[in-house]
Formats: structure tokens, sequence, C-alpha cells
């Protein structure tokens, strides 16, 4: 039987590697244990074993190639029948010790009394293990911090070792560590990027005279934000236009009943209330990736941003439990929190525990454009300017208004198809007002 | 969900230096917490039979030993008398003052403490036979097994009461007049040290070409020393091939390099300990054991079975009082959901005899053999103003270093009495990242041991004060 052998985990935050040497070529026969592969990651190189005795019968890679975890590199035909995978909850534990050495090895538990002069050699057994749920790891030998300085580290979510000392010789300090976390989240499109550093500038008034401003806060953290979530998320964007012929009638219809609650029955407010059951529907937009536990985490709740231009620029105040509110409860609410962003009375609480946000480029121009996903959402529906459209219906040319609508999603949670699906049913929805009663 | 801390009950097996601590730290941090284990009172092996009672023996043979070394000063005291039965009480009063402490302790937490024998029925429950002969069933959200270790027994040792191991030799029935110990390792030694002080004639048995397998030979030297003087022979690269017993006692066949037979009143084997996996029911749970009868555990020393920890003798090497303890923390606060993970850069180990034995991090010939350029520097006690005014200039201190990094300290190791106490400056150097020089420039009250710390790192950027090479 042919079996696979596949980059195993070689350790957290180990995603790929580069093949500095292939040990081994087909027809080899292997034991266990055995090197296959001298790899290099950023921290180290390690040579990779071979999980079995076996006969090599290909060899996929080959010295430089960059490989990730999982990917197939060799493929086998076992010898015997060994275990393939690691000791797992199904295995039978091991029947205790036979309580007495063979005679030929007496010194052998005796040496093992000693304790090993370090930690390295009691270390943890992890790899073999079926891990519950991701733990965090000891930090290596040598990193010169104190064992608060790691615990705090941990704590915080900061690998010590990526943290530069500043203390004689390179010792790392509890403010070392609050440093390079501040740093990170100050400057997070540069870690999430890859580190790529941003190059310097030109020297602009070379070409003319220029006038250099302090960036308004909230243009800073729209940048910072922004750059983080281009440089984390994986962004597809499809586009599709709503035929609202039939839902603008109804709008105009039922307008006054908003306004006489305070508010304005727009086109997005109707959009913002489609999008909410159909977030219901797609739990999967109402999301949010957690890489570092390998998690996706699915919200039991559904809050919309709204995202709102103001003098100081963009504000994304949040419709919390949306999918429960009327459209004249929501139009009341989207006036009253625009409102309040433009006359800069905005509190924290109002923009915070998004799930999904809406942009509406309508009431200014425009059809498409791709929306930048409010991280860490996983999805952003853009809305672009109604217009009347000539459009083939049932082999007829007709008139109809119709809605741009822009969808981008996080590639990594959600595939082209699912997010089809999802402006799909937005669509039917508006196209259909019913369908929302009916199944929203 | 995460259930709210305070409500999480946890659940500990075993009583030692693993155990109680782990129970401690988690109503410590508001958990509800039960103790397991069949003695009255937390403990272990620890404190009923292992390191509090051998130290409490060593104490008294260190004083036998001066005693005899008092008459080069001029002051001569006579042959001490030994009355066995009260040295023995005194041992009992040690263990009973610190587990009886350790049981106010448990009370003062609130934890419910069981006497009696845990078993995982399956994965979630345990069954506890008490030590009164009833029955309880207790559920969990954690359990932590702390079971330990027990000694290794040679399969072809007779039962009598001629064949020791640490725990019946720490009885002390009797002190025989000539006494084998089958196996050189610290327990062995301390125990063989405390026999030799009494009277016996000690006779070592080892297989490995050293003392201490895997302890630095440049540190075992020092004390091999010491004891080639104070046991009657050290057979080393010798096997017992056959044990029998005879009317005088127990004749015993050598194997290897030293070949014949011999006949000792009393046999102490001391040839390791394994862990305490078997007991506890672990065939009914997905708890996984390795191959040496370890547990497998994560960083976190959780085992395969989410809700199960495994802590101290019974979940990895070293065997170790200390590290059971910190890993006991750990697992704690992990329970807990904090991020805390078993992470020491450095575990001490000290051999408690006289000249004690002492060292953490890697030792040289590890470094060596891991790749790593290392530099050692020696600072020898002879050059030591203190331990010349104890009359003790036989020891030793010793420092690995990386000269790529600044000379920061990898391993620190010590030979000579107080070692034991001297190691915790090495072991913390090491945690907290220390270079040579800061071992150097922190001032060390003198006259005291701990400047051959200071010294040995002076050495090491060439300009030792009261060494020269
Ligand atoms: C002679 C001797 C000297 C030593 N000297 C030192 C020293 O100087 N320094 C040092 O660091 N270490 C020393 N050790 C080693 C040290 O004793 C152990 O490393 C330590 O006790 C391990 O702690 P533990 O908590 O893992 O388990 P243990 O101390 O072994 O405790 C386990 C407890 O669990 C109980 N138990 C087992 N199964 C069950 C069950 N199913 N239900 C309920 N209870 C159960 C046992 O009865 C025991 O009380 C020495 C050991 C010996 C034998």
């Amino acid at each position: 039987m042919s079996t696979e052998f596949k980059l195993p985990e070689l350790g957290e935050n180990i995603e790929t590697i580069q093949v500095t040497r292939v040990l081994v070529s087909p027809g080899d026969s292997v034991v266990a244990d055995q090197p296959l592969l001298e790899v290099e990651t950023d921290k180290a190189t390690i040579e990779v074993p071979a999980d079995n005795a076996g006969t090599v019968d290909s060899v996929l890679v080959s010295d430089g190639d960059e490989v990730s975890v999982g990917q197939v590199m060799l493929t086998f035909t076992d010898s015997a029948a060994a275990p393939t995978a690691a000791p797992t909850a199904e295995t039978e534990p091991e029947p205790a010790p036979d309580p007495v050495p063979p005679t030929s090895d007496i010194r052998h538990p005796t040496s093992s009394l000693l304790p090993p002069p370090s930690s390295p050699s009691p270390a943890p057994p992890t790899s073999d293990l079926r891990l519950p749920t991701s733990s965090p790891s000891p930090t290596p030998y040598n990193v010169p911090a104190a064992p608060s300085v790691r615990r705090f580290a941990r704590e915080i979510g900061i690998d010590v070792t990526v943290v530069t000392g500043s203390g004689p010789n390179g010792r790392i300090s509890i403010d070392d560590v609050k440093t390079h976390a501040k740093q990170r989240n100050e400057a997070p499109a540069l870690v999430a990027a890859g580190s790529i550093a941003t190059p310097p500038l030109p020297d602009f008034e070379k070409w003319g005279a220029v006038e250099r401003k302090k960036m308004a806060v909230i243009r800073r953290k729209t940048a910072e934000h922004m750059s983080l979530s281009w440089g984390q998320v994986p962004h597809v964007t499809i586009f599709d236009k709503a035929d609202i012929t039939e839902l603008d009638v109804l709008r105009k219809r039922y307008a006054d009943h908003a306004v006489e609650a305070g508010g304005k029955l727009t086109m997005a407010v109707m959009v913002c209330k489609v999008v909410a059951a159909a977030l219901k529907r797609f739990p999967q937009f109402n999301a949010s990736i957690d890489m570092g536990t390998r998690e996706i985490i699915y919200k039991q709740y559904v809050n919309l941003g709204v995202a709102v231009s103001t003098e100081r620029g963009l504000v994304v105040p949040v419709i919390h439990n949306a999918d429960q509110k009327n459209m004249v409860a929501i139009s009341v609410e989207i006036s009253a929190l625009a409102q309040k962003a433009r006359d800069g009375k905005i509190q924290l609480d109002d923009l915070e525990g998004g799930t999904f946000t809406v942009t509406n480029l309508g009431r200014i121009c425009g059809t498409y454009f791709t929306p930048i996903i409010n991280y860490p959402e996983v999805a952003i529906l853009g809305i672009g300017r109604a217009q009347p459209e000539a459009i083939v219906r049932d082999g007829q040319i007709e008139m109809r208004t119709m809605l741009p609508l822009s969808l981008s999603f996080d590639h990594r949670l959600i595939d082209g198809s699912d997010g089809a699906r999802f402006l799909g049913w937005i669509i039917d929805a508006i196209q259909e007002p019913l369908l929302l009663s009916l199944q929203g | 969900m995460e259930t709210d801390v305070n409500s999480k009950h946890i659940v500990v097996i075993g009583g030692g230096p693993g155990g109680y601590p782990a129970a401690f730290h988690a109503a410590d941090l508001g958990m509800q917490v039960t103790l397991i284990d069949d003695a009255p009172n937390p403990g272990g092996v620890c404190l009923y039979r292992g390191c509090i009672p051998s130290k409490a023996l060593l104490h008294a043979a260190a004083f036998i030993n001066e005693a005899s070394e008092i008459a080069e000063w001029g002051i001569t005291v006579s042959k001490p008398q030994i009355d066995l039965d009260k040295l023995r009480a005194r041992k009992e009063a040690v263990i009973a003052k610190l587990t009886g402490g350790l049981g106010q302790l448990t009370k003062q937490r609130k934890i419910t403490y069981l006497q009696g024998r845990a078993r995982f029925a399956d994965p979630k429950t345990l069954t506890v036979t008490m030590s009164d002969g009833t029955t309880q069933t207790l559920t969990f959200d954690a359990a932590i097994i702390a079971t330990g270790s027990q000694p290794i027994h040679l399969p072809f040792a007779p039962d009598s009461p001629r064949v020791l191991d640490s725990t019946t030799a720490l009885d002390l029935a009797d002190i025989p007049a000539s006494m084998l110990l089958v196996g050189g390792g610290y327990i062995g030694l301390e125990l063989g040290q405390v026999y030799a002080s009494l009277g016996s004639r000690v006779t070592v048995v080892e297989m490995m070409p050293a003392l201490l397998p895997g302890a630095d030979a440049a540190l075992v030297r020092v004390l091999a020393a010491k004891l080639k003087k104070q046991f009657e022979a050290i057979h080393l690269k010798t096997r017992v091939a056959a044990l029998d017993e005879t009317p005088e006692g127990i004749a015993v066949r050598f194997e290897g390099k030293h070949e014949g037979s011999e006949t000792f009143d009393k046999i102490l084997v001391a040839v390791g300990r394994r862990p305490d996996a078997g007991n506890v029911g672990l065939e009914n749970t997905g708890v996984v054991v390795d191959e040496k009868g370890f547990i497998t555990v994560d960083a976190q020393r959780r085992t395969a079975e989410p809700a199960i920890y495994a802590i101290g003798d019974v979940a990895g090497q070293p065997m170790l009082a200390h590290k059971a303890t910190y890993e006991g923390k750990v697992a704690a606060e992990a329970i807990a959901g904090m991020k805390t993970v078993y992470d020491p850069k450095a575990i001490p180990g000290v051999v408690f005899t006289d000249p004690e034995i002492a060292w953490c991090g890697l030792t040289e010939a590890e470094a060596k053999a891991a790749g790593r350029d290392v530099k050692v520097t020696s600072f020898p006690w002879a050059a030591s103003g203190r331990a010349t005014t104890l009359g003790r200039s036989d020891g030793v201190t010793r420092l690995v270093l990386d000269p790529t990094d600044n000379h920061r300290v990898l391993g620190v190791g010590m030979a000579g009495p107080g070692a034991g106490e001297l190691i915790a400056e090495g072991t913390l150097a090491i945690e907290m990242g220390a270079v040579a020089d800061d071992l150097a420039w922190t001032i060390h009250p003198h006259p005291t041991l701990s400047e051959t710390v200071m010294e040995a790192a002076e050495s090491a950027m060439g300009h030792s004060i009261h060494y020269t090479r």
C-alpha cells in the first residue's frame, strides 16, 4: 500500500518551510525516525524524520522548494503494518510498564533517576499528542528574558523571541514587550503584509511646492485599519444588480411612516433590513476567523455597521441586533447615529461590536466599487447608485430601476460560490419583498 | 463554553509535591478542589518516604562525619553513640510536623481531602475507595493525575527483609554490618552515605563507568574521592547477576569489571523509579501513556483527554519534587484558563551527599553533544577563603557559558558542602538570561562560598581575583 508523507506540524506559527536538502531518493528503504529531508524555517534548520519504516516510492519536492504544512512531500510503500498516526484517544492505553526491568538493563533506570540537567530533555512530547485545543508553547532555551517577562508576553499574546531587548546584552524587559506590542498595534499593516517595510518617500519638493499636514486621528485610524484589513484578508469582490422598481414603489408608499417616527426610509435602510435577514440565513458571513486558534467564531447576534462619512472622515456606527428591528426602527436609528456622527457626539458603544458592514456610495455616484472589509468582520456590502435601465424581461425591453451591489468577502472563510449565493439571496429578497417575510 | 472559574470543580489524585501545590493553587485561584491520597495527610513520596526523611537522616550523618574531622582542629570528641530508636523517632517527628502542616493548609483552603485511592470509571467519573472501606463517586470539570512513582525492584531479588528499597531503607530497622548498594544514582548514594556514617560497611555496584551517570564528571569526581574513603568498595562497570539468600545474608554474584561473589547482610536496591500510571484506571480514559510508562502531556500538562492533566513523576523526567510543583501550578492555571505553560530554562538537580553535588542548565558534555560552542570556567574551592575556614577545599564551581552570546550562562554546576543551596543562584541566572558579567558584577558577601560563582564568572572574563590559570 502506498502512503503519502505530508509535511508535519513543526511548531507553532510554522506554516511553510523551505526544503534545503532531500536526504532520500525513490527506492530507498528507510527506518522509523530516519531523517528524510532537511528543511529550514525562519528560525532553524530541522530534519524531518520518517514516522514509519518503508520504501520511498516517489519524491515530490526538491531542494529549494517552499512547502506548506500538510503538503505531500514523498510517497511510501509501508513495510509491515506500522501504525501511521500518532496515538489518539482511541488507542488503547499502554499497560503499565513491567514493574521489573530486564536484568541487563539495571543501569538504565539508575541513570534516568538523575535529573536531565536542562529542560530540553524533559520537553513535553507535544507533537505526538492530539491536542484538544491550542496551547501556548514554551520559549526556546536561550531567550534573554526573565520568567516574569516571558509570562507577561504570553499573557498579552506576544512571541517573546521576536522582541528586541533594550537591556545590556539584549536582555528583554517587560517594557520592551510593551513597546513591541504597541509598535505592532501601530503598524499592523507591516506585520500583516509579511513585513515588507514601507520604502522611504521621495523628496516631493524636487518637483514643486508641497504642504505637510498632520493626519487627523480618524484618518490615521482609517489608514491603519484599512491596511490591516487589506494585508490580512484575501478579498474577493463580486458585483450584481438588483431590480428595485417594485421595492421603490413600496418605499415611497410607506415613506411617511418613517418620517413620523423621525427617520427616513431610504433604499439603504431597506437593504440593511434584507442584509440582516440574510446574515441569519448565512451565518458564515456573520463570523470572524481566529487564525491563532484556527477557529471560526460564529456570532449569535447581528450587528450591522453602516458607514457614514463625516467632515472628519469615515465612521461606522453600529445598529445592534438589526435582525430584530423593523425597517422603521432601523431608519430612525440610522438617522440618529448619522447625526451623532456628524456632530462628533458618537460614543464608543455606538461603534463597537459590528458583525457586518454596509457602505453606501449611491447618494454620490458610481455603480460598482471594491469595498474593503471592516476587519475582523468577513464581508461588506457596497451599495451603488440606483439608475433606470433598459432591461430585457420576458423577451420585452422594459425600463426598470436597478441598484448596483458590490459584495467583498474574506476568501479565507468564504468561497466564491457562497458569496454568489449570499448576494443572490439578497437580490431575490429585494426583488420579491414578500420573500423576506416568508424566509427571512 | 468556558464555565466560570469559580464554579469549576477540580480533582487532584495524589498528594505529593505535584498534587498538593496543584490543589492549593487551584483553590487560591477560586476553584472548588478535592484532593485524594491514601495517606492521612498530603505529602506523597517526598514527605513520607523520599526527600524529607532522607534529608533528615543525612543531617545526622553529616554531623557524625564532621565530628570525626574536627580532630584536625584540635578538638577531640568521643565516638558518637547512636540511639537508633531515637534517630528514627526524630525522623518520624519531622515527617509528622510537615505533613500535619500540609493537612492544616488543606483545611484552611477549604479543600475536600479524601483519604483513599481513586480510579477513573470513565473520562468524567472517578471512583474513590476510601481508607475506611467505603466508596465514593466523583465527577469533575478537570482532573489532575499526580500519582508519582514507585521504586523499581530487581526481578531476581529474593523476597526477604534483607533486601531493601529506598522506602524500607528509610525505616532504619537496624544498622547492618555490611550493605551492598545496587545502583550508583543519587537516591542510592544518599542512603548509602547515611548507612556508612551510622557504621555499615557499604559497597556500591554500578553498571556505568561512573557514579551518578549523566552528571558532570568534574563534579562527580569530587564526590567519588570522598566516597572512596567512606565506602568499602565501589564497583563500576559491574552488574549484579544473582542474589541468593543464605543463612549468613545475601550472596551476590557480580559480573563485568569486578567478577566474583560476596555475601552482604543487606542489599539496598536503588536502580530507579517507575511512573505510577497503572493504578488509576487510565484504560477507561483516552489518556496516552508512552513506552516508558509516563503519561503523555502537552505544554500545559494536558493529556490526550482534554479534561485530564498529569504532573510530577508520572508525567515525565526529571522525577524531582520541585519539577512536580512547578507543573502543578501550571496545570492549575491552565485549568483556570490562564495562558501558562511549562517553561523552565533550568531545573536544578541536587545530590545531598557530603559533599553535595548540584547543577542546572546544560552540562559541558551536553552542550558539546548539541554542537554548541561553549566556554567552561572552573573555580576550585581551594582558592575560596570560606571553603578553607570550613576545612573543605575539595569543592569546585563551574560555569558553562556561550562565548558567541556575551558569555550568557547556559549551565552551572558545583560540588562541595552547601552546593544545593548555592545552585539556586545559578538557576536564577539562567532563568533571567544573565551573562557572566552580571554574576561578576553582582556583589557577593564575603566570606561565603557564593563568591565562587562570582569568581568563576570573573575568570571567564580573564580576571578572577583569587585564581589564575
Ligand atoms: C529516597 C528518595 C529521596 C528523594 N529525594 C529527593 C530530593 O532530595 N529532591 C527532589 O526533588 N526529589 C527527591 N525525590 C523524588 C521525589 O520524591 C519525587 O520526585 C516527588 O515525590 C514526585 O512527586 P509527585 O507529586 O509526582 O508524586 P509522589 O510524591 O510520588 O506522590 C504521589 C502520591 O499519590 C498517591 N497515589 C498514587 N496513586 C493513587 C491513587 N490512585 N489514588 C490516590 N492516591 C494515589 C501516592 O500514594 C502518593 O502519596 C526523592 C525520592 C526518594 C524515593
